[in-house]
């Protein structure tokens, strides 16, 4: 299957060109991190109170930071070798499954974001191409121009203020009701509710930049010629445009998302803190206040990996799509 | 549209503005642009405010000045009502508008130096030292900006210096990303061709050649940089990590967070704000985009 | 009007305008079944508009001022989008000038052509899949069994215009509407185009509507030719009679300006004849749009644009002054 052949060819591809940028990658952020002032000891001390110098002390050789940072720095890498990610500190358990808790719930979160965001925005681009230059596309690219512009965070602040404080309809913390302990359709549905709000919060920015770019490529491609041909053939026009005009403005789009999808973990940062969604962005701000660097390091390490593995999806994606992008 | 009709001469095309200086029409194409006037309009009136913030609102804006959550309207002394710290809201809006310019600014111009320089040498040189700083590329663009930018605050205290420099150093790639990609191009250009043949010294062609032809995506791309910057700052700001002493759009958002049932107006107004600036900016990278890029769409 | 009975194509008094010119001034020609005619004139003239016109393929900024297109009888200007697009691809067909960009690049040619098929003679995909083969063996594609599913960019020019012919012969069609079909290709590929063309005219009865600058191919090829200039028709003829005595001074010129081989010329010892002056300079006559240019000129001429006149054996031509020069019998103005 040609396909096949593909997706075996890209992976190879990406874990030969993403092992020297992953380990560059752990080198500067450890780096980076031994920059911070203080140290998870100190903040653990701080909080707990007792502030004294040999339990100070106790702290650094049991967790390893007293070491000078080269050391750390290859303990860290044969730890990794490993799939061990360290201890945490502050949370008082192997930073591995610190992260699995989390991880799904920041990747509902993302994914659910970005295909909406795709949907809505490719939508509302057609719809704007479709009628370019009149008033439905005027309209409408006022209102995309202005979900460009608004903080994500505050668009997620008046939707709370309109459908939780106002209406009512839909719950502003958490991921879940906790203590309900619901199953089935009725634990679907919990989710879903508190999904809602965190999600379309995350995707404002990105629908208009959707929009905006298909708007922009579909009007590209229907100056081409074979758009022509089509017409020449008989064709109604919904089929021209969605068998011969969005196959090919659909590229620049998917390249864009992809790029996205890096970025929307960090965004996820401050919507998690907002939403209280118990999310990966919300433990790495977390982890920077606590100066819990084994946590640090692991969710940039795991950003990093899934921003690696993106672009792959994102090289398939292409080749589906662009029959003229070749197997390197 | 009606019957053109047949037997009269089709008029001469206007010849007028080709005698025109040079300059002159440049800057009618900027004024002519409605999307790059109305932006530049909004725009203007923030720098303004922001120009003028102690002469509109005098005073400290972190001040006690009245009771505390009163509604926008209530009270003609405070046109925007208060905080819960009873601080005028209106004083707040004023004076935050230059944390945010100011950091926006400054981040955009740090990345844009650091973008322009690493781009210009990607692009033009090649080889070895494309490939480095290629990868060196990649490995910012691997890690998700805004953590990026969280974890270079926190290494120093947050003031605006250290958060435009952190969202400065995030932003780079991008625009050297862009700049690799036009130097690539303009790099076999006839011009460029023919500079070498006169002997002129690779900085020569660099600086004076190559980059004039290579700026205006660049141009677009600070605009957006700027609002980025801005929104980035906001999201700093909401989440505490900013100057203490400084009011900021963002942190008057993160103050409010409590507020939300009652004073939802605090929330709304510097949000507005944001937005309004924000918005500016994208009118202005978007004029800029249809005066230096001209396409024939509609 | 033509005195030819039951023509398959009528267009009359034909008037395309776009915001800031006219493209097309009242043009009138007419093919009858199974007739090759070819429109001939310079980049600009409003060949290509006039072809496009006929399918209402215009872009949204044009507009048919007046005239009307009769194909089979029925005024395709009057026509509904609904009844334009049962007519296209199926009894009207178009090839265009450039086959790199004529087709869809992310779409296999199999089911660019597939497409044609299942719309106007609704087959299953089955079916339309081995016609589509047929097609490809038709338009003489190598390893049509292979090449089906190959893409546009694995083929090369010469292939791609192939499959444009399959395309739009696919349905048969009565008029095919071939613009510059050789233009973009390389001398020996444009020769094997052409006798593909000829043959398939020659088998499916097909009228063409042959838009051209190419003479030599004109000469070879067409029953009629009609000569534009500045969006008008100046000339129009039979081929032997137009070749062996061209009558409108453009005409003239255009064939003036040809090489042949035979006539031993050098250029040590003669000059190309050229037509001095450019298109541009018709802007703001309000004459005859040749007259800046014309070795004939009069004063006349620049009072208002000469008709185009029917003279005997089906010929027309808009110069009066030729026509009195040759003495020839008027006919009816037609327009």
């Amino acid at each position: 299957m040609r396909m096949g052949r593909r997706i075996a060819a890209t992976f190879k591809r990406t874990a030969i060109h993403a092992g020297p940028t992953v380990l560059g990658i752990i080198v500067l952020d450890f780096l980076l991190l031994q920059l911070m002032p203080g140290d998870a000891a100190d903040v653990i001390a701080a909080e707990s109170g007792t502030a004294t110098a040999e339990t100070m002390a106790a702290l650094r050789e049991r967790f390893g930071l007293d070491k000078s940072v080269f050391t750390q720095l290859v303990n860290f890498l044969s730890h990794l070798a490993t799939f061990d990610l360290g201890f945490s500190p502050r949370y008082n358990m192997p930073v591995l499954d610190m992260i699995m808790t989390r991880l799904p719930s920041t990747l509902l979160l993302m994914v659910t974001a970005l295909s909406l965001a795709l949907l809505i925005g490719i939508v509302l681009g057609s719809i704007m191409a479709a009628w370019a230059g009149r008033w439905p596309d005027r309209v409408l690219s006022v209102v995309v121009l202005l979900f460009y512009s608004m903080p994500g965070f505050w668009v997620g602040l008046m939707a709370v203020v309109l459908f939780s404080v106002k209406l009512g309809w839909l719950p502003s913390d958490s991921s879940m009701t906790i203590g309900a302990n619901y199953t089935g359709w009725a634990m679907i549905a919990d989710r879903a509710a508190h999904l809602v709000l965190p999600a379309l919060a995350l995707a404002s920015f990105f629908v208009a930049v959707y929009a905006r770019l298909t708007r922009a490529s579909m009007l590209e491609v229907q100056r081409q010629d074979f758009m022509r041909t089509a017409e020449a053939k008989g064709l109604h026009p919904f089929v021209i445009q969605l068998r011969h005009a969005l196959r090919n403005a659909l590229i620049p789009v998917t390249t864009v998302a992809g790029m996205h999808l890096g970025n929307l973990l960090g965004g996820a940062v401050v919507i998690e803190t907002l939403f209280g969604w118990p999310g990966m962005g919300r433990l790495a701000l977390e982890a920077v206040l606590a100066r819990d660097f084994s946590v640090l390091l692991g969710v940039l390490l795991l950003s990093s990996f899934l921003v690696i593995l993106a672009n792959m999806v994102i090289d398939l994606l292409h080749a589906w799509l662009d029959p003229r992008i070749g197997v390197s | 549209m009606s019957t053109p009709d047949l037997t009269t001469p089709l008029p001469v095309t206007d010849l007028g503005n080709r005698a025109a200086p040079r300059k002159g029409r440049r800057l009618r194409a900027f004024v002519r642009n409605p999307t790059f006037v109305a932006g530049a309009i909004i725009l203007g009136f923030v720098v303004l405010v922001a120009l003028f913030a102690d002469l509109l609102c005098p005073g400290d804006p972190q001040d006690m000045a009245g009771p505390p959550l009163l509604w926008p309207g209530d009270d003609a002394e405070f046109p925007l009502g208060t905080d819960s710290l009873g601080r005028n809201v209106l004083a707040l809006l004023v004076h935050g508008s230059r944390a945010s310019l100011l950091v926006g600014i400054s981040a955009a111009a740090i990345g844009l130096a650091i973008g322009m320089v690493v781009g210009s040498v990607a692009g033009f040189f090649g080889g070895w030292v494309d490939t480095l700083l290629t990868r060196l590329i990649e490995l910012f663009q691997t890690t998700p900006t805004f953590l990026l930018v969280v974890v270079i605050v926190a290494i120093r205290e947050p003031s605006l210096q250290t958060i435009a420099l952190a969202i400065g150093l995030a932003s780079w790639p991008t625009v050297a990303r862009l700049v690799r990609a036009q130097f690539r191009s303009l790099r076999e250009s006839d011009f460029v061709v023919a500079a070498r043949s006169l002997g002129y010294s690779r900085t020569r062609i660099i600086v004076q050649e190559i980059l004039p032809n290579a700026l205006p995506p660049v141009i677009v791309a600070a605009s957006v940089m700027i609002a980025n910057a801005i929104l980035t700052e906001a999201g700093l700001s909401f989440l505490n990590m900013r100057d203490p002493n400084v009011v900021s759009w963002g942190g008057m958002i993160g103050d409010s967070r409590d507020q939300l049932r009652n004073a939802w107006f605090l929330t709304a107004l510097p949000g507005a704000a944001i937005a309004a600036t924000v918005l500016s900016l994208n009118l202005v990278g978007d004029g800029l985009n249809e005066i230096l890029n001209p396409r024939s769409d509609p | 009007m033509s005195q030819r009975p039951t023509n398959l194509l009528e267009v009359d008094k034909l008037t395309v305008a776009f915001p800031g010119h006219v493209a097309v001034r009242e043009a009138s020609f007419a093919i009858a079944p199974a007739e090759t005619l070819a429109l001939v004139g310079e980049s600009g003239c409003g060949k290509s508009v006039t072809a496009f016109s006929v399918m209402r393929l215009l872009p949204t900024t044009a507009r048919v001022a007046t005239g009307r297109i009769l194909f089979d009888g029925n005024d395709l200007l009057a026509a509904s989008r609904a009844e334009m697009r049962r007519l296209r691809g199926r009894h009207i067909s178009l090839i265009q000038q450039e086959p790199m960009t004529s087709l869809n690049p992310v779409l296999s040619v199999g089911v660019q052509i597939g497409e044609v098929l299942r719309r106007h003679e609704r087959l299953s995909r089955r079916a339309a899949r081995a016609r589509t083969v047929e097609l490809l063996d038709l338009v003489k594609i190598p390893d049509a069994h292979r090449r089906v599913d190959d893409y546009p960019h694995n083929l090369s020019g010469g292939m791609r215009q192939r499959v444009m012919i399959a395309m739009a012969v696919a349905c048969r069609p009565k008029l095919l509407i071939a613009d510059e079909p050789t233009t973009a290709l390389d001398v020996t590929t444009q020769a094997q185009v052409l006798d593909l063309l000829g043959d398939l005219r020659r088998e499916l009865s097909m009228a063409v509507l042959l838009i051209t600058h190419d003479l030599g191919v004109v000469a070879q090829w067409a029953d009629r030719i009609a000569v534009m200039y500045a969006g008008r028709i100046v000339e129009r003829a039979s081929i032997a009679p137009f070749f062996a005595k061209p009558m409108h001074p453009y005409s003239h010129g255009l064939l003036g300006a040809r090489v042949d081989v035979d006539a031993e010329e050098h250029y040590l010892t003669d000059r190309l004849t050229e037509i001095p002056g450019s298109v541009g300079s018709a802007a703001g006559e309000a004459g005859c749009s040749f007259a800046p240019r014309c070795p004939m000129v009069q004063p006349s001429c620049r009072v208002a644009p000469p008709p185009l006149l029917e003279l005997a054996d089906g010929r027309a031509v808009a110069c009066p002054i030729t026509v009195a020069q040759a003495g020839a019998t008027h006919g009816v103005a037609v327009g």
